[in-house]
């Protein structure tokens, strides 16, 4: 089924459901929903409209698939305005041809990323350290679990550290992953220093000649300087136990949120430089849309997806992938 | 720190004097950038449509006909929208019953254990309450460590069942706890689940089944994007929730999911999130979450700012040049530059202040005024001021260094002069005669 008869058909099956109360709330709801020219970029209309059997109305619809991504207006502006140049170009397309260019201009602006575990060795000296990063909320420390199951399910021997010393429970909660995947973890006591957590975690880590350290971190808004800074604390205490660690700083990134997370992106890099992104819950509804624009202003890869809340949903993000359910029900 | 509202707007706000009102065309892509803005503030797609039309109704009745600052009208008018759509309901929570029950969910890390803590330190606190916090979340790991920890740091009592793994009997038992100890409130955490997990969605309707609840609150973290919609939707049609509350409003986000959420379920926000800390809660504010949404940290920079093609000061200066006579080819000049820059002349042509919408039937092209800006620019910039000292040869140096021919310039500066006399006409309010004029005189092309 092509792309256009899928949306079409989206829409149809709107006005068919008028039977149950569920559906007739949608119908309500979709009252605002009138093919009127109300798209946000009238620009592309003229040219594409013009050189294919693509409507108005067509357009509209991609507008809208993008924008309930959580794609943003910026980076859809720039998805459409290489959409429009690439059809100024070329022939007479039809659907199908706008459906796959469309898809390939999206996924041009996602960053080639690559799995951690490529880049683990168990020859090297001193251990791959790993620091997750966040505001409150994303996942930071199942997203650990998982990503300590995988290494541990490749034979590599993980050491975790629990440094969120300020959330009830947080170690708590690492100490249960940790007894779940079966690797060691250093801890104190809630409320110490966070700082502290980190560089004992890395002392043993060294000693015991652990393959990966991955650091689990308080939660925190970006905008709140005081916990920015303390971050920045971190890392470079880090930094003194072993020279170039971490040598990944992940940020957790919630699929749901909204165009905040560009603000996340921009602040956690101006802090600690944040090399990967890992997306989670995108076993829900929300598409995550969000990362394309980050990835493009920021050139952040996105290394990892979130897709439950058990220690193997975890999948490394591939961009053809991504792009095809922005597309999908 | 993010792009605002206002900064949008500037680009937009094309403001034309003409009678002081805000016409239908640039009313349009105002809406657009609202719109555009909206959705930056993470309102969801339809909602921003719709509430951009209820916004441009207003825009365009008859109260904003006479306003000398549109824009700060516009933006006054969206506020006041919003704020009114989101806000007016009562944001108490119903505590009539012994003991009353408050059933909180929403999605996981949405802050919903944390609310609970808050929730249960407000009512002690604030209205003397002996609330019991309930854990009922058995799925997350250490779940029941983390409301256990808050309920000692607030001195609450706290309801757990360690190893029963069924959330309804849990909460039904704990009911029964609470009457037994004199527990005037029940608070009873949940799982974080999704709306479309089916399973978990079984399992908070059979916890509301069981108990009854008094209250039933849906806890949305304030950054959440474009999905609020889908999750708002489900949670709502299978809980029938009676209020929102709206978390981590610390942060810098522009919550505007709290618009999204009032326009698809219509209930109310209850209570903010503003911290960690168990102090940190908060009633709901309209307004403030109003210009919150709308970026309008700096309302009157925005005014400042406002980019007006032909701004007031422009606008009466003209204006008092015209009723002197001394309206000269410079200040022509000046509003044919303010016309170009708004782009098509044909749409826009009724709107030149002074003349008012009778030229707007008028035939006239995007190039009808190369000719005359050219012969415009030839003169010296006492001639463009005195246009009466245009004499023979000051005529034929015009010509030759515009392009043009005398007939040209003649045709200008009779052009010109009619314009002049039409503008003064307008101004002293006798439109009737001067569309006789016109009726009489097409505007030439040059």
């Amino acid at each position: 089924m092509t792309f256009f008869n899928k949306i079409k058909n989206l829409f149809t099956k709107v006005e068919e459901e008028n039977i149950s109360e569920l559906s007739q709330k949608k119908v309500k709801l979709h009252k605002g929903l009138e093919k009127t020219k109300s798209s946000l970029f009238k620009k592309i209309s003229r040219t594409v409209v013009g050189k294919s059997k693509i409507d108005e109305n067509d357009l509209d619809d991609i507008e809208e698939i993008l924008i309930t991504s959580d794609i943003g207006i910026e980076t859809t502006l720039k998805i459409i305005e290489k959409l429009e140049e690439r059809v100024e170009k070329d022939k007479y397309i039809n659907s199908n041809e706008l459906n796959n260019i469309l898809k390939i201009e999206i996924a041009n602006l996602l960053v080639n990323n690559s799995d951690i575990i490529d880049d683990l060795d168990s020859e090297k000296n001193d251990p791959y350290v790993i620091m997750v990063v966040g505001v409150n909320g994303v996942g930071k420390t199942t997203t650990i679990g998982k990503l300590a199951y995988k290494f541990k399910k490749s034979g590599f021997n993980v050491i975790l550290g629990a440094a969120d010393t300020f959330r009830a429970a947080a170690i708590d909660q690492l100490v249960i992953w940790a007894n779940r995947v079966g690797v060691e973890i250093v801890k104190q006591n809630m409320g110490s220093d966070p700082a502290s957590v980190a560089f004992d975690t890395l002392q043993s880590a060294k000693s015991k000649n652990a393959d990966v350290v991955i650091i689990d971190t308080a939660g925190r808004l970006h905008n709140k300087v005081n916990l920015m800074n303390e971050l920045a604390k971190i890392k470079s205490v880090m930094s003194k136990v072993i020279p170039n660690a971490p040598h990944d700083v992940m940020l957790v990134l919630d699929a749901s949120t909204g165009q905040n997370a560009i603000e996340q992106a921009k602040q956690f890099s101006a802090v600690t430089q944040v090399n990967s992104l890992a997306l989670t819950k995108l076993d829900g509804t929300a598409k995550g849309g969000v990362v394309i624009g980050i990835s493009d202003q920021l050139k952040i890869p996105v290394r990892y997806i979130g897709v439950g809340e058990g220690m193997e949903d975890l999948q490394i993000f591939n961009k053809e992938d991504f792009v095809d359910t922005l597309f999908t029900n | 720190m993010f792009e605002n509202l206002s900064e949008k707007l500037d680009k937009a706000f094309k403001v034309l004097k003409g009678q002081g009102n805000i016409s239908e065309i640039n009313v349009a892509q105002t809406m657009k950038e609202i719109r555009k803005a909206l959705i930056s503030a993470d309102v969801d797609y339809k909602t921003a449509k719709e509430f951009t039309a209820s916004v441009r109704e207003k825009a365009l009745g008859q109260e904003v006909l006479t306003t000398l600052k549109p824009g700060e009208l516009l933006t006054k008018i969206m506020k006041d929208e919003l704020a009114s759509l989101m806000g007016s309901d009562s944001a108490t929570i119903n505590l009539s019953s012994k003991p009353s029950i408050i059933l909180v969910a929403g999605l996981q890390g949405s802050g919903k254990t944390t609310f609970c803590g808050k929730l249960a330190h407000y009512l002690k606190i604030k209205n003397k309450k002996s609330p019991l916090l309930v854990a009922c979340d058995i799925y997350r790991p250490a779940a029941i460590d983390q409301i256990t920890i808050l309920a000692e740091q607030i001195l609450v009592d706290v309801y757990k069942e360690v190893d029963n793994k069924d959330p309804i009997i849990i909460s039904k038992n704990a009911i029964d706890y609470a009457k037994k100890n004199k527990h005037d409130v029940v608070i009873i955490d949940t799982a974080g689940r999704l709306a479309i997990d089916e399973p978990m969605m079984q399992e908070i309707t059979n916890i509301k089944s069981a108990v009854h609840p008094d209250e039933i609150l849906f806890v949305v973290d304030s950054m959440t994007g474009q999905d609020a919609v889908n999750t708002a939707k489900t949670f709502n049609d299978k809980l029938n929730f009676d209020g929102v509350v709206l978390t981590k409003l610390d942060g810098d986000t522009r919550g505007g999911a709290a618009l999204t959420i009032r326009s698809v379920v219509d209930k109310p926000i209850k209570f903010i999130g503003t911290s960690e800390k168990m102090d940190g809660l908060d009633v709901f504010h309209p307004e403030r979450m109003a210009g919150r949404i709308l970026g309008m940290g700096d309302v009157i920079s925005l005014v400042e700012r406002a980019q007006q093609q032909f701004d007031e000061q422009e606008a009466r200066k003209i204006q008092k040049k015209i009723a002197k006579n001394t309206f000269g080819f410079d200040d022509f000049l000046s509003q044919i530059q303010q016309i170009k820059k708004m782009g098509n002349i044909k749409d826009l042509a009724g709107m030149i202040p002074g003349v008012g919408k009778a030229i707007k039937d008028v035939d006239i092209d995007d190039d009808a005024f190369k000719g005359i800006e050219s012969i415009i620019y030839s003169m010296t910039p006492f001639e463009r001021s005195n246009p009466n000292i245009l004499n023979g040869s000051r005529k034929k140096r015009i010509a030759l260094g515009s392009g043009t021919n005398v007939p040209e310039i003649n045709q200008l500066i009779k052009q010109f002069s009619q314009m002049s006399k039409m503008q003064k006409m307008m101004q002293s309010g006798g439109a009737s005669k001067m569309m006789e004029m016109m009726k009489g005189n097409n505007m030439p092309k040059i």
